[in-house]
């Protein structure tokens, strides 16, 4: 569960990043306005009062998820709001020369961001990004109060039933080392890959 | 080829375009001399549309340049540029700078483009550096994979920002040989440098700008040799005997 969970949040997030990031470097006031004012608002939210929220109140205003989708919905928009301002970084940090010739060579606009801007910004998201990803993985946790039987839940479980406190839990913590550190590899390697030539 | 017209540009209060006209006409070799601060790259920016400006006009092959129109795009595939700091795409080789324009604004297809940017890069001397990328070139090749990437549009006229300003002097002569051989081939070219060697050989028109404005303009024999203007020759004392 930990791992679906957490696949499906980084696939909202990454996707609603890019919207966000892409809204607040537009330099159009009616796109620039609304983003900011929705990241800073989920950013000043706890994540745990946001689950709650989409999984307690929502409900009652007639929409129903279960605690999956609430859970990858809640931790999606969460991370999209961090994922969004770490894209605008990125697309920030790109050489403002390179996109100037784009233009001048008379490339379309749509064709400036895939084929200059978007490309340069992946490289220089990749460490941020990365850190978002560890940092959604764990805390694909806090899905546990609403009843998405992941790891750490599971773990609290077995503890309270067994007293074997200290084995479970430093079970648990060597699952969630063993989910970062190929994450942290992967990061690694894109990094490589793709990384400033 | 290139009317600019009573050209007006600010930045805020400071008057960058003080109402300057220029012609560049089909075949000639225009340089800007001046010095800085003196609104040179404003000018040329303004012909490629990279500037907005409030009064006057530029026209390319007789077409109003307004960068918000979406004739833009058209206008300045027909003018390229060339940068002072090259603006390479860092992400690319020198084969896909070169190519990234044809195919991706002129949708000239992939096969085509490719072989074009082939003989392009041959003719400002870099075959064999198809494949490198632009942190692995020096500065004088990376002006060169620039040279040819405003080359691959098949422009009717290319405009140089001092183009050797960046480069260590020992690559100067590289870049200035590839723009002397372009000009020999007959292409319209408005170049913005303190070159006056470049200038006085390969420059049908030289001008020189101050403040915004037109001081003197001529033949480049009159001008560099014997300026008329006080503004002018104060100007080229400092640039050819900075010591005196």
């Amino acid at each position: 569960m930990t791992i679906a969970v957490t696949l499906c949040a980084l696939v909202l997030s990454t996707l609603l990043g890019v919207v966000w990031a892409l809204m607040r470097t537009s330099g159009k006031r009616w796109l620039e306005w609304p983003a900011m004012i929705f990241t800073n608002t989920i950013r000043g939210i706890p994540i745990l009062v946001q689950l709650f929220y989409i999984y307690f109140v929502l409900p009652e205003l007639g929409v129903d998820l279960n605690a999956f989708q609430a859970g990858v919905i809640g931790l999606g928009i969460a991370y999209s709001a961090y994922m969004g301002e770490v894209f605008r970084a990125g697309i920030l940090a790109v050489d403002a020369g390179s996109i100037e010739a784009a233009e001048s060579l008379g490339m379309p606009r749509a064709r400036v961001l895939s084929r200059v801007v978007l490309p340069q910004a992946v490289r220089i998201v990749l460490p941020p990004y990365g850190n978002n990803l560890i940092m959604l993985l764990k805390d694909s946790s806090q899905a546990s109060v609403i009843t998405v039987a992941e790891l750490s839940t599971q773990a609290r479980l077995i503890a309270s039933s067994t007293f074997k406190n200290q084995e479970v839990w430093t079970m648990a913590a060597l699952l969630y080392l063993c989910l970062s550190i190929p994450l942290i590899l992967l990061v690694a390697w894109l990094e490589k890959r793709f990384g400033q030539r | 080829m290139i009317e600019i017209d009573r050209l007006e540009k600010s930045f805020g209060t400071n008057r960058v375009l003080d109402g300057i006209s220029l012609t560049v006409r089909q075949g000639q070799v225009v340089c800007i001399i001046g010095p800085s601060g003196s609104g040179k790259s404003t000018l040329l920016r303004c012909v490629n549309g990279l500037e907005s400006y409030e009064g006057g006009e530029v026209r390319v092959s007789g077409r109003r340049v307004d960068r918000r129109s979406p004739e833009i795009r058209t206008i300045r595939r027909e003018v390229t540029m060339v940068f002072q700091r090259f603006n390479l795409f860092a992400h690319r080789t020198a084969l896909e700078n070169v190519t990234e324009g044809p195919i991706y604004a002129a949708g000239e297809s992939r096969a085509s483009a490719e072989a074009h940017a082939r003989e392009l890069l041959a003719q400002v001397g870099l075959t064999g550096k198809e494949s490198a990328y632009p942190s692995q070139l020096s500065g004088g090749q990376q002006q060169r994979v620039a040279i040819a990437r405003a080359l691959a549009m098949r422009p009717k006229a290319v405009l140089f920002d001092e183009p050797t300003s960046a480069l260590d002097p020992e690559l100067v002569g590289e870049v200035l040989t590839v723009m002397r051989d372009l000009a020999r081939q007959g292409m319209t070219m408005a170049v913005v440098t303190h070159e006056m060697g470049f200038a006085r050989e390969v420059a049908d028109h030289v001008v020189f700008m101050d403040r915004g404005r037109v001081v003197e303009e001529g033949r480049p024999a009159e001008l560099l040799t014997a300026p008329r203007e006080p503004r002018t020759q104060d100007f080229l004392r400092r640039v050819l005997r900075p010591l005196e």
